[in-house]
């Protein structure tokens, strides 16, 4: 190959899985993979990627899979970590990969507890914002006003998202980062980086999802972008506790323009979008201070 | 009906496979096709890099779109800074 | 090497002869004894394992799922509530076929708040795939515990290994600790075929289709099937190394008895007693003991049934709109046989009450007269 890319061209996903059009889930999994290399075990609870990784005995990813019930990725990685490095292993990765179900609710004791031990695990959270392997229901990581299967009225979901990042942060993780399929090579080099330490790291990533969020398959790294760029989900990383904000964006575009792109905030009023701006403006003012 | 008769003992204990999903041929999700005008092209790869299938490889300077596994998302399209991509009907020639 | 051990700490002391690679535990009363002790001796340097001090036991099997996934040979232990917090993760491990090996110190279930012992925590595991053992004295914990390992791993299937809260694990007992040259010979390093290997990457537990998922439980069956047999020469193996030798129904004095006490866990050592008593008084009472449970040993059991000879169980267990679970068990092996003895069952020491030599005589006696209730258990009160 001739050509030059960005982000290495070494390809462990295999086309053939089973996500829906335009999944933002299977092109963090792609940029994962391209940071991580084969030398990679990954654990999976209960999430989209269960179906994902394939049924038996095919398989999309080319690296080893545990599957674990829903609550305990982070547990059933640190077993995998322990058995390894019991028998001498200290250099493959050990990676839990959980959607926001998994991570925000009912997996986040287990989660709690692997961080809190500094085991020597990544773990992942590609976050599509409700329950949509069940068919889109609210979960922990849903943002105020949108529209799930749980949330039906005009109001949508009426709590904001919890704020898991301060949770994780909160554990003094070794490495953090945050990342979304719109920015590839800042997600390779955060994998390839996460890769690199020893201890708990964690990733959070946005992961647009055309049937939940309801919007044309084609604007997925669109509405990535677009979640970036209107201060929605600011790309930083933290490192032994040093931030970093890996994509500044100098002049933030308004909200409305990632919102109103998508069905499920298609009821949502113009003083709920002002309270979102609000919002965003503070946290972002907030981040701008540590950086 | 039928009875299961072979020797249990005989049968796997679990189903750990690892034959590629590649082996699924997803082409016939698709309502619409990519189609690459390679003389816009200017072998960016953004298509490459920003397909959820993994089904666009790099063919010398330029990208190739796999039909088998293209599910339509078109991604591709809305990506492409040049728009050398356009979405095709199924049908059309 | 004899050492004065309490229950807890003899199953401690098996998980390191057995050079146990991963131990991941939660503390619950009255199983702590057992993780304290491997902390400790993960401490001295005693034991080389790793001991991975979750924050669930829901965690602890999650843990050991994927630990026993890479091939290392891994232990846990709790109690009651944290065994039914597990329930989830002991379908998957066993499902996945992982050969993980327990202590499960059987302690009751709330509501309301209860310390003491009972098995019905883990009896109402029976269906989950686990192997199960009922331990009567401290050694035999430490025996049992080294012969889970080698059991699970040549079934590929769990073992759980109970014994009675505070009964056992806070007793203290003379036991005989094995030379750990010996624990080597009957324990090699594990060698676990299902394990993943980096080198020729699979995924473990996707989804098959219906038609695999049945093939697969008929599979285990059939292991729990082979178990019998399996347990059976493992043990005659441990015999002819370590002198000490068990068996899935242990019999007393029941050749040439009237009626025969059915007894299991802790109980069933002071039946013994109960039983010499009896004999003395010129009565020829005798005891079954059920040691194994899961594989539920049928057909032993069926040897000892004839008709005429009352069957009395007493069960420190209960199944809700059902009778005591060992005695439930012991009718439905026995009903295949064209002639049956009668089975009487008796529920007694539900959350720790004692059950004493005195309380065990009165149920042979009554049994022997054919005093009971064959349809209903009889609810026996604690006599202090």
């Amino acid at each position: 190959m001739t050509v030059k890319t960005s982000i290495p061209q070494d390809e462990k996903l295999s086309a053939g899985h089973l996500a829906c059009q335009g999944c933002g889930a299977t092109l963090a999994m792609r940029y994962a993979l391209k940071g991580l290399g084969t030398d990679t075990v990954l654990v999976i609870p209960a999430c989209c990627w269960t179906i994902l990784a394939g049924p038996a005995p095919l398989m999309s990813v080319g690296v080893n899979v545990v599957h674990s019930p829903f609550a305990c990725a982070a547990a059933t990685a640190t077993g995998v970590s322990h058995g390894l490095r019991a028998r001498g292993n200290e250099k493959t990765a050990v990676v839990a990969w959980a959607g926001d179900g998994g991570t925000f609710d009912i997996g986040i004791q287990a989660l709690s507890g692997a961080a809190d031990r500094d085991e020597d695990i990544i773990y992942v959270c590609y976050d599509n914002e409700a329950y949509m392997n069940t068919g889109i229901q609210r979960s922990g990581g849903t943002p105020a006003g949108a529209w799930t299967m749980t949330t039906p009225g005009a109001a949508g979901a009426e709590r904001p998202k919890k704020d898991l990042d301060a949770i994780i942060e909160a554990h003094h993780p070794r490495y953090m980062a945050t990342a979304t399929p719109a920015y590839p090579e800042d997600m390779v080099r955060k994998f390839k980086k996460a890769r690199d330490i020893k201890g708990f790291r964690f990733i959070h990533i946005l992961s647009p999802c055309p049937p939940g969020w309801k919007y044309e398959s084609d604007e997925t790294v669109m509405l990535s972008r677009l979640a970036v760029q209107t201060g929605m989900f600011p790309i930083y990383e933290v490192e032994e506790g040093r931030f970093k904000l890996n994509v500044p964006v100098a002049k933030r575009k308004p909200v409305a323009e990632f919102l109103r792109r998508q069905g499920r905030f298609r009821t949502m009023g113009e003083p709920e979008v002002a309270a979102i701006q609000a919002r965003v403006d503070a946290a972002w003012d907030a981040l701008n201070k540590r950086a | 009906m039928p009875r299961l008769t072979e020797d249990p003992l005989k049968t796997p204990l679990i189903i750990a496979g690892g034959k590629p999903m590649s082996a699924n041929k997803t082409g016939n999700w698709r309502s619409a096709r990519p189609v690459i005008h390679e003389e816009k092209c200017t072998g960016c790869m953004i298509c490459w890099k920003f397909c959820p299938e993994a089904c666009v490889t790099i063919e010398g300077e330029l990208p190739k779109i796999h039909m088998d596994w293209c599910k339509g998302c078109a991604v591709c399209v809305q990506e492409c800074p040049v728009d050398a991509i356009t979405l095709e009907n199924e049908e059309a020639p | 090497m004899k050492k004065t051990l309490m229950g807890n700490h003899a199953a401690a002391v098996a998980v390191r002869l057995a050079r146990t690679e991963v131990v991941a535990a939660y503390p619950i009363t009255p199983q702590t004894q057992v993780v304290e002790a491997l902390a400790e001796m993960k401490a001295s340097g005693e034991f080389a394992g790793r001991f991975v001090k979750v924050e669930s036991e829901h965690s602890a099997m999650a843990c050991l799922v994927g630990a026993a996934q890479t091939g290392v040979r891994c232990f846990t232990a709790t109690s009651s509530q944290g065994l039914a917090y597990m329930h989830e993760m002991l379908h998957w491990a066993a499902g996945a076929r992982l050969p993980i090996v327990m202590a499960e110190v059987n302690r009751a279930l709330g509501a309301p708040w209860i310390l003491w012992t009972d098995q019905t925590d883990s009896l109402a595991q029976r269906d989950t795939g686990w192997l199960q053992f009922y331990c009567s004295s401290n050694q035999e914990i430490l025996d049992t515990t080294l012969l889970a390992f080698k059991v699970a791993e040549e079934l590929s299937l769990p073992v759980m290994v109970n014994y009675d809260g505070f009964t056992l694990s806070h007793t203290y007992e003379p036991v005989d600790v094995p030379a750990q040259e010996l624990v080597d010979r009957f324990l090699p390093k594990h060698d676990f075929a299902l394990a993943l290997d980096l080198a020729d990457p699979k995924a473990f537990s996707a989804l098959p289709k219906p038609q695999e998922y049945f093939r697969l439980r008929r599979r285990m069956a059939a292991d729990m099937g082979r178990a019998h047999q399996v347990i059976a020469s493992v043990e005659d193996e441990f015999a002819r190394l370590f002198g000490r030798s068990y068996s899935a129904v242990e019999a007393y004095k029941a050749d040439d008895a009237d009626a025969l006490l059915v007894t299991t866990g802790a109980p069933a050592s002071t039946a013994l007693d109960a039983v010499d008593e009896l004999r003395k008084e010129g009565f020829k009472a005798g005891n079954l003991r059920i040691r194994q449970f899961r594989p539920f040993p049928a057909e032993a059991l069926r040897a000892y049934a004839r008709p005429g000879r009352n069957l009395v169980v007493v069960d420190r267990n209960f199944s809700m709109g059902q009778e005591g679970i060992f005695c439930e068990e012991l009718k439905s092996a026995l009903y295949p046989l064209k002639e049956r003895p009668q089975v009487f069952g008796t529920v007694a020491g539900l959350g720790g009450g004692d059950i004493t030599v005195e309380l065990l005589k009165e149920i042979w006696l009554d049994a022997k007269q054919g005093r009971g209730d064959a349809l209903q258990p009889v609810w026996m009160e604690d006599a202090r």
